[in-house]
C-alpha cells in the first residue's frame, strides 16, 4: 500500500495555476459569465428601447394586413394579404431567381471554364479576359450595369426590338410568346414522364447486357427519340392542344405573352454572369486536376476521346469540382439579396419593406436569417447527396 | 592484328538537329494553336466573329466617339435629345466622369478640407510600398506603422475636431474613401478577429469551441446584406438610451463581422494542413499554447492560406459596395447618386460612370490577386504537396 501511496504523490504538479484542465475551466466559466451578462445586458436594453418606441413584441404582426404591392407574385397577393403572405412571396421570389441562376450560372461558367483549357488559343485567351473581368468587380455593380447602363436604355415598347419566335425586347422587359396548355395537354405531360421511366429501364437493361455479353445498345439515342418522340406523338393525337399567345404590340404597350421584367433579367443576367467567372476556375482546376497519365491510359486501353473524357476524365474532375461549386451556388444564393438595389421584390427586400412598416427589427432581422440559413443548408444538403455519389468509392 | 578496325566510338557529342521547318516559326504556331483541325478551325471563326464583333464596338464607344470634356450634359446627348452630338450618336460620356472626380473619390468631404484624405492617401502609399516590396528592411516597423499608427494618425486627420481641424462628420464622407477605409479597417479588423476565432473553433475547451462554430456558420449562411441591416438597425436597439452609433461605424462593424467569418475558416484550412507532428514537437519543447501557435503553427498555417486570405480581402472590398443598401454612399454608391444629377442626365451617363467605378474595383481587386500569386511564388518553400 505504501508504494501505490508514493505513486500517488509523484508527478508532483507545480502550483494549480498551472493545471491545463482547471485553466480551462477557469476561462470557458469567465466567457460564460461574460456572454451570459452581455447578453442579459443586450436583451434589458432592446426591451427598454422597445417599451420607449412602442414597439409590441412577438410574431403577431405576420397576421396583419400587408398593405403594401409587390410587383413580382409567383402566388396570389394583394395589398390586403398578411405580412406573413408578403414573406412568402418573397422567400419564393428569391428561390425563383436563385435556381434560374444557378442553372445559368453553371452552364457558363462550364462552357467558359472548358474554354480556357481550349487548344485553341484565341478561345483561351477570350475566356481569360471574361474570367479577370467578372472576377474583380462587384456583384452589385454588375446588377447596376445591367439595370441602368443596359436594359434602362433599350427603346421605348413602341420601337420595340423584334427577336426570333415572336418575342420582343424593350425598356420594360423582355417578352416572350406564352405557353398556352388546351383540353388534354395533360396528355403531354403523362407521355413525358412515361418516356423518361422507359428511358431509364433501357438504360438499366442496357447496362445489364453490356456487362453480360460486352455488347453495347445505342442508350442515348434510343431516350432522345422517347424523350422528344413520345410527347410530340400525344401531341399530335390529343388534337394539338398547345397554343401560343404571342406578345402583341399596341400602341403603348405590349399585350399578352409571358412578361420577365427588367429587374429580374438584370439580376439574373448580373447574378449568373458574376458566379459563372468563379464556376469557370473551379472547372478549370478540377480538370487540371485530374492527371494526365488517366487520359492516356484510358487511350492505351483503346477509348476514343469521347468515352475518355465521359468515362475517366469528368467522373475524376466532377469530385474536385462538387465541393467549391456548392460554396459558389451558396454564394450566388445569397448574393439574390442584392435584389433590394433594384427593387426586385426578394426576401431581403420584402422583409425591408415589412420591417419598415411595422418596425419590428428584431424579428423581422430574424426572419431573414433564418430562411436564409434553412436555404443554404437545403442547398448544401441536396449538393452533398451529389457528392457523396460521386465521390471516389474506396475499400 | 587486323588492318581495318570496325569499331568505331563517337567522342564528342553530335550537335542536335534544329526542328523540322514545319514546327517551327509563326506558321506552325498559327497551326497548332488555331487551325490544327476542324473543330479548331471553327472556333477559331467563333473567336474571330466574337472579337470582331465587341473590340469594334467597345473601342468606338470608349476612346473614338467618347466626349472627354464638358460642362453640362448638352455634350453628351443627340440634338433630338438636345444636346450637339449629331443623331444616332452612341459614346462614353467621360465629361461627366471627369466633372464628378472629386466627389467620386471623396463624396461631399469639404473641397477646402480635402488635402486631408490626400494627404492619408499619401500616407498610406508611402508604408505601403516599402511593406509590398520584400528587399526593404524593417518590416515589423513598417507593419505597426502601417497597422497601428496609419489608422490613428488617419482618424485625426479625416474625423478631425482637434489641432485646430475643422471637424467633418462621416455622413460627409464618400467615394472612394469610403470604399478604401472600410476596406481597409476591416482588412486590419478582420485578421487578427479572424485567426482568434479559428484557433477557438479547433480549441479544444467545448464552450469556446462551439460558440466559435454558431459565430462562424451563422454569419457564414446569412447574406452580407443581413448583417448590415443587422448592424444598422439592430445595434441601436442593442444599446442604452441615448448612446448612439455613427452609421459608418456600424457598417464599418458590419463588415468585419461578416469578414472575420470567411476569414477564419479560410485560416483554419491552414491550420488543418500542418502535421500534427509540429504541435507535438512544440508541446515536447514546452512551448505554452500561444508560443506555440504565434511561433510554430500559425507563420506555417498562414503562409499555407495566402491566396485564401487575399481572396478574402477582394471579397471585402467589393462587398463594401453593399453599404449602399444602407443608405451610405461608397464608390459605387455616389457614381449611382450622381446619375440624378439633372445636369448630366443623357441615356450614356449611367453606362459611363459604372464602366468608370468599375474600372477603378478591378483596378484594386487584380492589383491584389496578382501580388499574392507574387507571394505564394516567392515564399513557396516546396513542402507543398
Amino acid at each position: 500500500m505504501a508504494s501505490q501511496e508514493i505513486l500517488r504523490e509523484e508527478p508532483s504538479r507545480g502550483s494549480f495555476i498551472n493545471d491545463p484542465r482547471i485553466r480551462s475551466l477557469f476561462f470557458q466559466t469567465l466567457v460564460v459569465i461574460l456572454l451570459f451578462s452581455s447578453i442579459w445586458w443586450i436583451v434589458h436594453n432592446v426591451i427598454e428601447n422597445l417599451q420607449r418606441l412602442h414597439i409590441a413584441s412577438g410574431f403577431g404582426f405576420l397576421k396583419s394586413r400587408a398593405g403594401f404591392d409587390i410587383s413580382d407574385t409567383p402566388i396570389a397577393y394583394t395589398s390586403d394579404s398578411t405580412y406573413f403572405r408578403a414573406l412568402v412571396v418573397g422567400l419564393l421570389n428569391t428561390i425563383i431567381v436563385a435556381v434560374a441562376g444557378i442553372v445559368l450560372a453553371t452552364v457558363v461558367g462550364f462552357t467558359i471554364g472548358i474554354g480556357r483549357l481550349s487548344q485553341n488559343w484565341l478561345i483561351r485567351k477570350i475566356c481569360t479576359v471574361y474570367v479577370e473581368i467578372f472576377r474583380n468587380i462587384p456583384p452589385l455593380l454588375v446588377i447596376f450595369f445591367w439595370y441602368s447602363g443596359v436594359l434602362a436604355v433599350l427603346p421605348a415598347p413602341r420601337e420595340s426590338i423584334h427577336l426570333p419566335f415572336g418575342s420582343f425586347l424593350n425598356q420594360r422587359g423582355f417578352y416572350l410568346p406564352r405557353v398556352v396548355w388546351g383540353d388534354g395537354s395533360w396528355l403531354i405531360g403523362v407521355a413525358l414522364l412515361l418516356a423518361i421511366a422507359m428511358a431509364w429501364f433501357v438504360a438499366h437493361r442496357a447496362r445489364l447486357r453490356q456487362k453480360a455479353t460486352g455488347q453495347q445498345f445505342p442508350v442515348f439515342w434510343t431516350s432522345v427519340a422517347l424523350i422528344v418522340g413520345l410527347p410530340v406523338l400525344a401531341f399530335l393525337l390529343s388534337g394539338m392542344p398547345l397554343t401560343f399567345d404571342f406578345p402583341k404590340q399596341s400602341t403603348f404597350n405590349l399585350t399578352g405573352g409571358f412578361w420577365v421584367k427588367p429587374e429580374f433579367l438584370s439580376l439574373l443576367l448580373a447574378l449568373s454572369f458574376y458566379t459563372a467567372a468563379f464556376i469557370a476556375e473551379i472547372v478549370r482546376a478540377g480538370i487540371r486536376g485530374v492527371s494526365r497519365g488517366q487520359s492516356e491510359a484510358a487511350g492505351a486501353l483503346g477509348l476514343r476521346s469521347g468515352p475518355i473524357l465521359r468515362l475517366v476524365v469528368i467522373p475524376q474532375a466532377m469530385r474536385i469540382v462538387i465541393p467549391p461549386l456548392t460554396s459558389q451556388y451558396l454564394n450566388l444564393t445569397k448574393n439574390s439579396s442584392l435584389a433590394i438595389a433594384i427593387g426586385y421584390p426578394d426576401l431581403t427586400a420584402t422583409a425591408g419593406t415589412v420591417l419598415n412598416q411595422t418596425g419590428q427589427a428584431v424579428e423581422g432581422v430574424f426572419i431573414m436569417m433564418i430562411a436564409y440559413l434553412v436555404l443554404s443548408l437545403v442547398t448544401s444538403f441536396v449538393m452533398n447527396i451529389v457528392n457523396a455519389r460521386m465521390a471516389l468509392v474506396e475499400r | 592484328m587486323q588492318e581495318h578496325d570496325m569499331s568505331w566510338v563517337r567522342t564528342e557529342m553530335a550537335l542536335a538537329q534544329p526542328a523540322p521547318a514545319r514546327e517551327r516559326g509563326a506558321y506552325a504556331w498559327v497551326r497548332k494553336n488555331l487551325i490544327g483541325s476542324v473543330g479548331d478551325i471553327i472556333l477559331t471563326v467563333v473567336g474571330i466573329a466574337i472579337v470582331l464583333w465587341v473590340l469594334p464596338q467597345v473601342v468606338n464607344w470608349a476612346f473614338i466617339n467618347a466626349v472627354w470634356t464638358g460642362p453640362d450634359r448638352t455634350v453628351c446627348t443627340t440634338a433630338a435629345q438636345g444636346g450637339i452630338q449629331p443623331d444616332g450618336w452612341t459614346g462614353a460620356c467621360w465629361a461627366f466622369v471627369n466633372a464628378k472626380f472629386g466627389q467620386f473619390m471623396f463624396g461631399t468631404y469639404p473641397i477646402e478640407e480635402r488635402w486631408r484624405p490626400i494627404l492619408v492617401a499619401i500616407l498610406f502609399v508611402a508604408l505601403l510600398v516599402p511593406m509590398l516590396i520584400p528587399r526593404v528592411p524593417r518590416k515589423g516597423l513598417n507593419a505597426l506603422l502601417l497597422f497601428v499608427a496609419l489608422p490613428v494618425v488617419a482618424f485625426f486627420l479625416l474625423v478631425g475636431g482637434v489641432f485646430g481641424l475643422p471637424h467633418v462628420e462621416t455622413p460627409r464622407w464618400g467615394g472612394l474613401l469610403v470604399t478604401l477605409s472600410l476596406s481597409f479597417v476591416g482588412i486590419a479588423v478582420s485578421l487578427p478577429m479572424g485567426i482568434l476565432l479559428a484557433l477557438g473553433r479547433r480549441s479544444k475547451m467545448p464552450i469556446i469551441k462551439w460558440l466559435c462554430i454558431v459565430f462562424i456558420e451563422t454569419v457564414r449562411g446569412i447574406p452580407l446584406i443581413t448583417v448590415l441591416f443587422f448592424a444598422s438597425v439592430m445595434l441601436p436597439l442593442f444599446l442604452p438610451e441615448g448612446v448612439s452609433f455613427d452609421k459608418y461605424l456600424r457598417a464599418l462593424i458590419g463588415v468585419s463581422l461578416f469578414a472575420a467569418a470567411y476569414m477564419a475558416e479560410v485560416i483554419r484550412g491552414g491550420l488543418q494542413a500542418i502535421p500534427k507532428g509540429q504541435y507535438e514537437g512544440a508541446d515536447s519543447l514546452g512551448l505554452g499554447y500561444w508560443q506555440k501557435m504565434g511561433l510554430i503553427v500559425l507563420p506555417q498555417a498562414l503562409k499555407l492560406v495566402i491566396p485564401g486570405i487575399v481572396n478574402t480581402f477582394i471579397g471585402m472590398l467589393k462587398d463594401t459596395s453593399l453599404v449602399l443598401i444602407i443608405s451610405m454612399f461608397d464608390l459605387l454608391g455616389v457614381v449611382k447618386q450622381n446619375f440624378a444629377d439633372p445636369n448630366w442626365a443623357t441615356p450614356q451617363t449611367p453606362k459611363s460612370g459604372l464602366i468608370f467605378a468599375a474600372f477603378v474595383f478591378w483596378l484594386f481587386c487584380f492589383a491584389m490577386s496578382r501580388y499574392s500569386m507574387y507571394t505564394e511564388r516567392r515564399l513557396d518553400t516546396g513542402y507543398r504537396r
